[in-house]
């Protein structure tokens, strides 16, 4: 199977993801260049952690205008699994293909630590291979994660179980104190409706070594090779079992 | 261009009479303007080491792993598999007060282009920063944007900040000390250099445009601060992480072509210092125009657009007929790589303006040919009087619990997490160690192995000895990385003092240089490169002297590596090292007196060596499960930091030292003698350390177990210590952020 990693000149967890892919899972990856106009025949994208474009602007507001996302667009129509940590799902927001948008943190600094987050759905292909409700340790890095939509849309995700990930306690529960930045109902992350765009703020290609302090992340990718499994050769056809 | 050079224009320049002499004699005639403004920087204390040169030169600087020492842009040392860390230490110490969130922001984008310059990719980060009493608001302002600028500049540029230290003392307040340490990997065989060789090969200029701003920075970092200092805030540079990381990338793409003769960042006097020591090193001249340089702004002047300090830019040297290549990288990345002028064979740098001549200096009158002084050195006359401390005259010590709480809440010893939790310490996923837990730790991907980091410097035993508190700093700084399972293999310093220019001062710098070689050279340990911070003085008040070393130490299997916390209960504790009756210099006294004063801790770098061997060897072998060096707070404080994050507690019982004995517990607990460190090490394994202790006559002695939810201490049988661990964890934890926190609910 195939990763592809989008590299923003502004990325700076590329080469993290991509390792995550090529030396700890051992699947194919390859960088893709944002000017690029093809995703190369990968099976799954991955929106990297960084600061796109220096994000100056709003946090991926220019990147939605790279060459690129065209690409990445049309193959998240064709029901390809898209994934975007941090800045990728900041991206994410920005290009439309989820809703909502990120504020600053409430303390106002950027924080970078271990969290807890509880995998709140198992039906997307980047939590397949999670057990319902499974409590995942993994760091966040981030200075705007302060999910926010407005309530009716918020209602709906709630609805639709398009919230994938919450930040929780270490046991599991939703408390404001596990919230690290003050995201509506503790939304780590979420899905769109067709379910094969998945957008978090915590950096789950950062902890798929015990080596560096936590495998939970590993997860992550393993669900997109499962739900690939699931179904041979296109990413249409595997996709389209995932939505049955 | 003809303005006419009166004491006024030179003192403006922070140039003497006899410099001005010196001048006229290289150059045979009055100089322009701009060659005036040229020598000024090329010659202020920041570039030219004027001062210090003459002592530094006595620094150790070979070894079997140095691949290159001072006089680049940052040394480096073989770490086997054909690989070389590259690293440095830099201060950004004046501007960081003047305007802290961009003073500390550029000093991090200054040395992270040094460290990509030699064509190393920068994996870690470290800052040794020091500040007034947080008690201050003024301090609370500039710590909270030194933390900002730093975090802002690292993150966006995803470098991981995986370590350093932080100490504060009243001395600090006006003057605060921003040092900032970076390292990066490249292949041995393919280190840059910044050189430029070649006569035509073009010269290029790279990265952000030139604007106005830090003009003279280098010059107001060689003069003390006054009350006008606000006033110079037009001389400090706003950084741009954005443009660092198209540099970053695209010139480590370039670096791959070995179409590059040399290459140099653009750091302090900018354009003028890339310059001419870029044609000083090669042997070469090098000829510019600087109507075309990018510039942000109109109507530049040659001497502004030479002075200016603008950041992320860079000048390289390419060679001939591969120009069109290079240019390619750069638009990749969105650079414009700009054609300014050329190597030339004369040793000369030739500035012109349109093609007219506005400035020609030789290359080697401006670098190696700079004024050295062997500035008048005095004892202080405080000395004698510091150093003695009569314990009698303080009265009563005070209970040992009082004592702890106190220091366990003082900011210099409190968890520094409401900073470190401000960096993204994660990213490129080598962290092995935390900050926080000891020694920054990251892994060499693509290895076996991991690189162990530390800075330190206790600036009170400076003040009491200089000579003593330097060599301390590097028994410090070379103990942290051992304690980690780090052969130190490296160092690089950055020399923090006040006004050289008066002699008790100078004193102080002698003495600390002597000390900090004498100690390096008895560990083997290089110094590569660095970097020295004077006139770190306000209104005739100076900072403690704070000569901070880097060490960089090399683990040989990563997945060996010791971290400073408890891991089990049942496992033995074993103090290395002895204790001694050494309160000079303490945070105890500091904190519960109000006192720097006293003989500073003794050291024998025979035993202090012998140590760290025993560390390392004792990590190989798997056989340490956590170690944790002995340091400010003494022998109390570091078995509780080795039960904070743990989740266990500890019980142990020690020998007293010392007279007087009403002194005996506090010094006991809280002495703060070298050479210490604390390890836990399995039941079953602790004959063994023991015996590995005395073949290395290392004094060692088992002094309890991990385990409980207390920390308990006994001196001879006797409990003088016996508190919740999760309460003193509370203390410690929140210490910081609690100063912060009291500030939003005031504002």
């Amino acid at each position: 199977m195939k990763f592809a990693v989008v590299v923003f000149p502004g990325s700076n967890c590329d080469h993290d993801a991509y390792h995550a892919a090529k030396d700890v899972l051992r699947e194919d990856a390859e960088l893709i260049w944002h000017k690029d106009t093809s995703l190369k025949g990968a099976d799954v994208v991955i929106l990297p952690g960084g600061f796109a474009h220096g994000d100056y602007l709003r946090t991926g507001a220019i990147a939605r205008f790279s060459p690129i996302m065209q690409e990445v667009k049309a193959f998240a129509a064709a029901g390809g699994p898209v994934l975007g940590i941090c800045n990728g799902f900041q991206i994410l927001l920005e290009a439309g293909l989820l809703p909502g948008a990120m504020l600053r943190n409430r303390s106002l600094h950027f924080r970078c630590e271990h969290v807890h987050v509880r995998v709140e759905q198992t039906d997307t292909p980047f939590t397949a291979a999670a057990t319902p409700r499974q409590v995942l340790r993994i760091p966040i890095a981030h200075g705007e994660g302060n999910y926010y939509a407005e309530p009716e849309v918020i209602e709906r995700l709630e609805r639709n179980r398009q919230v994938v990930f919450r930040y929780v306690t270490a046991s599991g529960e939703e408390t404001d104190a596990a919230n690290p930045n003050g995201s509506v109902h503790n939304i780590a992350g979420i899905t769109n409706d067709a379910r094969n765009v998945v957008g978090l703020m915590p950096h789950p290609e950062r902890a798929c070594e015990l080596a560096v302090g936590s495998a939970d992340g590993l997860v992550v990718f393993q669900s997109a090779l499962k739900a690939l499994a699931l179904a041979p050769a296109t990413v249409s056809a595997a996709v389209s079992v995932l939505e049955k | 261009m003809t303005e006419p050079i009166t004491d006024a224009v030179l003192e403006r320049h922070g140039l003497t009479r006899e410099e001005y002499q010196r001048i006229l004699d290289i150059m045979g005639r009055t100089p322009t303007i701009t060659e005036l403004g040229i020598f000024s920087v090329m010659w202020s204390e920041h570039c030219s080491y004027k001062s210090s040169r003459v002592h530094l030169k006595t620094l150790p600087t070979t070894g079997p792993r140095v691949l290159q020492g001072p006089g680049e842009n940052a040394g480096a040392v073989d770490i086997g598999d054909g690989l070389a860390a590259v690293f440095k230490i830099e201060s950004h110490n004046h501007p960081s007060f003047i305007e802290p969130y961009q003073g500390a922001a550029t000093g991090v984008g200054g040395i992270i282009r040094d460290i990509f310059t030699m064509g190393a990719r920068p994996i870690a980060l470290l800052n040794s920063l020091r500040f007034g009493s947080l008690d201050e608001p003024l301090v609370r302002r500039t710590m909270a944007g030194v933390v900002a600028g730093i975090a802002g500049y690292g993150n966006s540029i995803g470098i991981p900040t995986v370590g350093g230290e932080i100490a504060f003392d009243e001395s600090y307040t006006g003057n605060p000390l921003v040092n900032v340490f970076c390292l990066g990997i490249s292949r041995a065989d393919e280190i840059i250099k910044g050189t430029a060789s070649g006569v035509g090969n073009a010269v290029y200029y790279v990265g952000a445009k030139t604007g106005r701003d830090g003009i003279h920075g280098a010059t107001m970092a060689s003069a003390e601060f006054d009350d006008k200092s606000a006033e110079k805030r037009p001389a400090v540079q706003v950084g741009d992480p954005f443009m660092e990381k198209l540099l970053l990338e695209a010139c480590l793409e370039v670096m791959k072509t070995d179409a590059l003769v040399g290459i140099q960042d653009m750091g302090a006097a900018g354009l003028t210092c890339s310059t001419c020591e870029m044609g000083a090193r090669g042997g070469a001249g090098v000829e510019i125009d600087v109507a075309l340089v990018p510039q942000r702004e109109t109507g530049m002047t040659p001497y502004e657009i030479m002075l200016s300090e603008s950041q992320e830019r860079m000048l390289l040297v390419v060679k001939k007929g591969r120009e069109a290549e290079v240019e390619r990288i750069f638009e990749k990345w969105d650079l414009h790589a700009v054609r300014i002028g050329e190597v030339t064979p004369d040793n000369r740098m030739r500035v012109k303006d349109h093609g007219v001549v506005v400035a020609e200096i030789p290359n080697r009158a401006l670098t190696d040919e700079a004024p050295v002084y062997r500035r008048p050195t005095a004892e202080p006359a405080y000395l004698a009087e510091a150093r003695a401390l009569n314990l009698a005259e303080l009265g009563t010590p005070g209970a040992a619990r009082d004592v702890f709480t106190r220091l366990l809440a003082s900011p210099t010893i409190a968890s520094k997490r409401w900073v470190y939790t401000q960096y993204d310490h994660m990213v490129r996923t080598n962290t092995l160690v935390l900050p926080g837990m000891g020694a920054g730790v990251v892994r060499v991907k693509g290895t076996a192995r991991a690189l162990a980091l530390s800075t330190d410097c206790n600036g009170r035993f400076v003040y009491l000895d200089p000579y003593r508190g330097a060599q301390l700093a590097v028994a410090e700084a070379s103990r942290n990385v051992a304690c980690a399972g780090g052969q130190p293999i490296g160092a690089t310093n950055c020399l923090n003092f006040a006004n050289p220019q008066r002699p008790e001062i100078m004193w102080q710098f002698a003495q600390a240089v002597q000390g900090m070689g004498d100690a390096c050279r008895t560990l083997g340990i290089p110094i590569t490169g660095g970097n020295v911070s004077l006139y770190n003085e306000t209104d005739g008040k100076g900072v403690l002297p704070t000569p901070v070393l880097g060490v960089v130490g090399l683990i040989e299997h990563a997945d060996r590596v010791v971290r400073r916390t408890f891991r089990s209960a049942g496992d033995a504790v074993i103090l290395l090292g002895e204790n001694r009756h050494e309160l000079g210099g303490s945070e105890y006294l500091k904190v519960m007196h109000g006192l720097i004063r006293g003989e500073v801790p003794s050291l024998d770098l025979a035993r202090e060596a012998a140590l760290q061997q025993l560390l390392v060897d004792g990590a190989a072998a798997g056989i340490i499960r956590s170690a944790h060096d002995c340091a400010e707070g003494g022998l109390a404080v570091t078995l509780a930091e080795c039960s904070f994050d743990s989740s266990q507690g500890v019980d142990v019982d020690v020998q007293g030292v010392g007279a007087p004995a009403a002194w005996r517990d506090v010094a006991t607990l809280f002495g703060e003698a070298a050479s210490r460190v604390v390890v836990s090490v399995s039941p079953e394994h602790v004959e063994r350390v023991l015996a590995m202790a005395a073949a290395a006559t290392v004094p060692a002695a088992r002094i309890g177990v991990v385990g409980g939810d207390r920390i308990r201490v006994s001196v001879e049988g006797v409990r003088v210590l016996d508190e919740p661990l999760a309460a003193m964890e509370q203390i410690w934890s929140t210490a910081i952020e609690g100063y912060f926190e009291r500030r939003l609910a005031v504002a």
